[in-house]
């Protein structure tokens, strides 16, 4: 049975009426609008979906609704601040980490959630948090690129 | 299709136009009228280019040209509106699909009109707004597109000299432009665009004769432009087809087929069509539901039972013997029938080479492989009045209009496509299924229809890169000079068959086959299985000679351009430095659709478990003028990664009929950890035509990290992909 329930999502509260067994991924895009997470594979296994949960990476398109509660959710469409951008977004345009676009919301996502949790991280941590990421693409080294240089304009901003 | 030359004379007739890029002639041609243009998009100076015989025959083989008179209809290319307040709008119907024409595009545009680039709107791929145009395939869009849209501009610019020199009653020839202005360098006066074009209705028509700048001149075409819309793209605001979105929209889902070529015997839909709200559809084997939501969607799918006749047991174990086989046999289930070389294995060559001569004979192969876009077909569509709009993700806007009219059974007019920049293609977005069933519910539910197909929809029912097997037959001089060389393809393809090499004896053909699976266009096609079997097998000789494998190419190639970016690869890669233990380095090169790509790699082979890592390669590409160099380098790096998911591990399944790895957790797509390190060169000539780049730069990486392995362990992989588990030392 659909019921009603209260979402809190990029700062704000709002009200969905869905089924406890819908994903995530489908509320946020076919009943709130939110479109920037992407479905690429519905089994956890592309990134396009991800969204940040308490801030943490989530693979929205295998997180039900019943397991979300009212824990904060942050989607792309959060991370622009008083029209400016975060800078990894920033950081994304500045090395042309895409093709055709349709993964960057997704590793946009992943790669602000690891540079919370790692301000720093290496090669080999990149990598290792955004290898479930896919970019049929291919523009994981800009991608790599965009991570890294978004750490030292956050490291710099800091100062 | 099977030639046998001799290098002396250069009797080269083309070996086939390729097969498998999807297309079929247009139905109908778009009347273009000056007046209901200035109409819709109001006053001003419009510019239409026109297209000249060629052009129209390319986009439309086989059908004659329309009269050519000023009222008629004519074949229009692009077309180009500076408003009367200065907003410049250029409408083509290439589409965006990642490759970042948009920005190229708009590049070449404001370099002629001398603009700033974000002064130009460019309205790409709607088959009401746009002209007719075949497709976005076959790296045509830089060529062609690209030279109409800066003729177009430059007449745009000598018009609007022309205004200004009225005016100004001085000559044509004092007058320059700058700033979106015209200026008079003497005087100091200044027009802008607006003002020039304010309280004018002009119409021009531009053929291929119009003058251009020279890319040496370049100013802002020549740049590293940023993609001009990129940060819809990273605030998630762009609205990709599978984002739309209407009032009263439903969501489909369809009934598929249990296995390829199955038929519906019986369909039981009561139940479905019990559920509230559930519109459900039936025609012949289209059955198909939609609702207010997807999970509803999926639920009344799954009450509706149906019964099917399997079709062949066909699986991938047989593969390449099913490729052998001809395509005029009974039961053909792919491509194209034609059976024009089938059976001529008599045209291949028999060599009588010296003695002492090196010979040496192989077969090389190559699996099935998905484009797997990251974003799956996806359509909405919507009808009102009898007419019918859909959005939907394709590489050929027109071809998809074509598709709906016959399935649909409504005249094109009444049809409008429209393609959002859309989530990649990769050359699997020819067609419209998506758009044709979203089109259908849409129609019987009344309402707008959005269909997304499943990731396991886009692996099973899209088409593939087209298999192959590969026979080549060589022998060479003591010296290193090649004497003879056959080459016979069964069914990946003509595209890059033709060897660069010199040999005095040459035979190649190719052979269509009975395939299997449904295949289609890849980018860059067959040339990928046939520089893989031509740079392994070169390889290979140049082992058997103990000769360098850069210099025994090098020996044989008289092209300049593939020559220079050879060496271009080797020198920037270090070619020559001893590899460390359990490392190996290799090299390949080609040509494709007037790219020219060499590419160096170096593997790392762990014999303990048989994991290979392509640890470095570097590439070295040139494709005539540079338009935007860091878009170039992008597309160059992509296509080597993406060309190193077909080279190890990319290969489609399938048992009974029935693909067995339809998701990303059994297909092994490239992913972060997959990438090398990707150096690129790129070989700037201002002196040539500008060439596409999507494709080529895609065809050196499987036979160079091919190579590699063999330098690595001395381990000969021929099958493509090579190691989708793990080496076998
Ligand atoms: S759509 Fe969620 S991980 Fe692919
Ligand atoms: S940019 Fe196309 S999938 Fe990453």
């Amino acid at each position: 049975m659909p019921m009603v329930r209260e979402l809190r999502i990029n700062g704000r509260s709002l009200a969905v009426t869905a089924e406890d067994d819908r994903t995530l991924l489908g509320v946020l895009r076919d009943e709130l609008g939110l479109t920037g997470a992407k479905y690429g594979c519905g089994e956890g296994r592309c990134g396009a979906c991800t969204v940040l949960i308490d801030g943490e990476p989530a693979r929205s398109c295998v997180t039900r609704l019943s397991a979300v509660g009212d824990r904060e959710i942050t989607t792309i469409e959060g991370l622009e601040q008083d029209g400016k951008l975060h800078p990894l977004q920033e950081a994304f345009l500045e090395t042309g980490a895409m093709q055709c676009g349709y993964c960057t919301c997704g590793m946009i996502m992943s790669g602000v959630g690891l540079l919370r949790q790692n301000p720093r991280p290496s090669r080999e941590e990149i990598i290792e948090a955004m290898n479930g990421n896919v970019c049929r693409c291919g523009t994981y080294t800009r991608i790599m690129a965009a991570v890294d240089l978004a750490a030292r304009a956050i490291k710099e901003g800091r100062k | 299709m099977s030639h046998v030359h001799n290098q002396a004379d250069e009797v080269w007739t083309e070996i086939e136009p390729e097969r498998y890029e999807l297309y079929e002639p247009r139905g109908g041609r778009v009347a273009f009228d000056r007046r209901d243009f200035l109409r819709v998009l109001g006053g001003g100076l419009l510019i239409a280019y026109l297209l000249d015989h060629t052009e129209s025959e390319a986009q439309q083989p086989g059908r004659r040209q329309g009269f050519r008179g000023q009222a008629g209809p004519q074949d229009i290319g692009a077309w180009l509106h500076i408003a009367e307040d200065g907003t410049i709008s250029v409408y083509t119907g290439k589409a965006e699909v990642g490759q970042n024409i948009r920005t190229s595009l708009t590049q070449v545009v404001a370099e002629e009109l001398g603009v700033e680039a974000g002064m130009v709107r460019m309205v790409m791929a709607d088959t009401q707004l746009t002209p007719f145009d075949m497709g976005t395939f076959g790296s045509r869009t830089t060529p062609d597109m690209s030279r109409r849209l800066r003729r177009t501009a430059a007449a745009a610019r000598e018009v609007l000299i022309e205004l200004a020199a009225e005016r100004w009653k001085t000559s044509h020839e004092k007058l320059i432009v700058a700033e979106s202005a015209v200026v008079n360098p003497e005087t100091g006066a200044r027009l802008e665009y607006g003002k020039l074009t304010q309280g004018q209705k002009l119409t021009k028509t531009v053929s291929d004769s119009t003058p251009i700048r020279e890319p040496r001149k370049w100013t802002i075409a020549g740049q590293s432009l940023a993609k001009v819309n990129g940060r819809d793209f990273v605030t998630g605001r762009h609205r990709y087809a599978s984002d739309m979105s209407l009032p009263g929209m439903l969501h489909a889902r369809l009934l598929r087929a249990p296995s390829f070529g199955a038929a519906l015997v019986s369909v039981e839909l009561a139940a479905a069509r019990a559920m509230p709200d559930v519109v459900v559809v039936q025609e012949g084997d289209f059955v198909g539901v939609a609702a207010a939501s997807e999970p509803r969607a999926a639920r009344a799918l799954a009450a509706i039972k149906a019964e099917w006749k399997p079709g062949p047991a066909i699986a991938s174990r047989t593969l390449f013997e099913d490729l052998r086989r001809p395509a005029n046999d009974r039961g053909f289930a792919g491509g194209e029938r034609d059976g024009r070389s089938a059976g001529n294995k008599g045209k291949s060559l028999r060599e009588q080479p010296d003695s002492g001569a090196t010979r040496l004979e192989q077969t090389y192969t190559g699996a099935y492989i998905a484009h797997a876009p990251l974003e799956p077909r996806a359509a909405v569509a919507s009808w009102e009045g009898g007419k019918l709009t859909v959005w939907t993700g394709t590489q050929r806007p027109f071809g998809v209009r074509s598709e709906l009219a016959a399935a649909l059974r409504v005249p094109e007019a009444d049809i409008r496509v429209i393609v959002p920049d859309t989530g990649s293609g990769y050359g699997g977005k020819h067609t419209g299924e998506a758009a044709v069933e979203a089109a259908r519910l849409a129609r019987a539910a009344g309402k707008p229809v959005k269909l997304v197909w499943t990731r396991e929809e886009e692996f099973t029912w899209a088409y593939y890169r087209p298999a192959g097997v590969i026979d080549i037959k060589s022998s060479a001089s003591r010296e290193g000079l090649l004497t003879a060389w056959d080459c016979q393809n069964y069914n990946s393809g003509g595209s890059g068959l033709r060897s660069p090499y010199s040999a005095a004896q040459q035979a190649t053909a190719f052979h269509p086959s009975r395939s299997p699976l449904r295949q289609g266009s890849y980018r860059a096609l067959a040339s990928t299985a046939n520089h893989f079997a031509r740079e392994s097998h070169m390889d290979e000789l140049a082992h058997a000679l103990g000769i360098d494998p850069l210099q025994f190419r090098l020996r044989n190639l008289k092209d300049d351009r593939l020559r220079a970016v050879l060496e271009a690869a080797a020198t920037a890669f270090g070619w020559g430095k001893p590899a460390d233990a359990g490392r190996g380095v290799g090299l390949a090169c080609g040509t494709e659709k007037g790219g020219y790509v060499a590419t160096c790699a170096e593997v790392a082979v762990d014999r303990e478990n048989g994991r290979v890592a392509v640890v470095r390669t570097t590439t070295a590409f040139e494709c005539g003028a540079v338009v935007n160099p860091d878009h170039l380098k992008n597309q160059v790096e992509g296509a080597v990664v993406m060309g190193l998911g077909g080279a190890l591990f990319e290969a489609i399944e399938y048992e009974n009929g029935r693909i067995q790895n339809p998701r990303f957790s059994r297909y092994r797509v490239p992913r972060f950890r997959d990438t090398p390190q990707l150096d690129v060169v790129l070989v700037d000539r201002p002196d040539l035509p500008a060439a596409g780049a999507g494709e080529a730069p895609i065809i050196a990486i499987a036979p160079a990290v091919g190579n590699a392995i063999f330098a690595a362990v001395g381990v000969r992989l021929r099958s493509l992909p090579m190691v989708p588990q793990r080496l076998k030392i």
